[in-house]
């Protein structure tokens, strides 16, 4: 495995790592909604504005691949991953709109090493999407697995 | 979808089920999850899944279409036999996913629901949230993702 990927050491516990930003259109959110989600108020503007969301709005699981895009290009690409056992908690905290700026940021909240497999570091992490009003849209809390240095050596 | 009310809570209702092909498990993944064992084969069957896998993303997604076809088709049965379906509204999350399995090209994929738990909202006349335990199962009958969601439904009108 490459040295110069980040290792579990290297993560610090509690510092926020940005993750990049992305502009949603509504072509976009559509053609997401077509293949994944065709509900109104993923589908159309007219058909949107008579449901709870008062307007077209992205697939929530649209917004959490969009998340995994921003925490692949800005951190996991150049991490020495192991993957993930699974997501403790996600929430959607508000809706999505056509040409929003959603802006990624990670935080590693408890760390510890395998009891069984020292070669294996857990992070406890948060990952968290805010619009361009500061509005926080996502907020996820899961497990990554990450390779520790004495795998590497 | 039913009004909240006719939800059959505790019963596994089947939702459908979806075939996954190598080309689809690569679109998905180069758009939202480009990790060499999403993306390329040869990579992947270097990686610790030995092949291409399914982000988890597109799996929840695929899951997420079904229920979608699911709820429409429960709303025409509703209306045919004279009633009136409720309505899915957005979701506030979900929680405890878990993955047990990979998913890989040629699987085909298995959607069930369990209806858990529910109360109306005070802060929403006319709603309440609802959650489901959900199963993705694969070919062989191995669970391949399972996750609690909640998800808002009306309530009956009169």
């Amino acid at each position: 495995m490459a040295a110069d990927l980040l290792h579990y050491e290297d993560i610090e516990l509690g510092r926020s790592l940005p993750l990049g930003s992305r502009t949603i259109t509504a072509e976009e959110i559509v053609a997401f909604a077509r293949l994944y989600d065709p509900q109104p108020f993923h589908l159309d503007e007219e058909a949107a504005r008579a449901t709870p969301l008062r307007g077209l709005a992205a697939s929530g699981w649209h917004t959490a691949s969009l998340m995994m895009r921003l925490y692949v290009d800005g951190l996991l690409a150049g991490m020495a991953s192991m993957g993930s056992p699974g997501i403790e908690q996600l929430d959607w905290f508000a809706p999505v709109r056509p040409g929003d700026t959603l802006t990624g940021t990670f935080i590693a909240v408890g760390k510890r090493v395998s009891k069984t497999r020292p070669d294996m570091g857990l992070l406890s992490i948060v990952i968290h999407l805010d619009n361009q009003h500061g509005t926080r849209v996502l907020e996820m809390r899961a497990t990554a697995l990450c390779a520790t240095r004495e795998r590497a050596a | 979808m039913w009004v909240f009310e006719d939800i059959p809570f505790g019963h596994t209702v089947e939702i459908g089920s979806a075939t996954v092909s190598a080309e689809e498990i690569v679109a998905f993944g180069r758009e939202f999850d480009p990790q060499p064992f999403h993306v390329d084969a040869e990579a992947a069957a270097k990686s610790h899944f030995g092949g291409l896998v399914a982000s988890a993303w597109h799996t929840a997604s695929l899951f997420m279409r079904a229920l979608v076809e699911r709820v429409d088709r429960l709303a025409d049965e509703i209306r045919a036999a004279g009633g009136e379906p409720g309505r899915l509204g957005p979701s506030p999350g979900f929680e405890n996913m878990r993955l047990p399995r990979p998913v890989r090209p040629g699987d085909t994929l298995f959607f069930a629901t369990t209806p858990q738990d529910g109360r109306p909202l005070a802060s929403r006349p006319g709603w309440a949230v609802a959650h489901f335990d959900n199963t993705v199962t694969n070919q062989h009958g191995e669970v391949v993702m399972t996750f609690r969601s909640a998800v808002f439904v009306t309530l009956r009108a009169d």
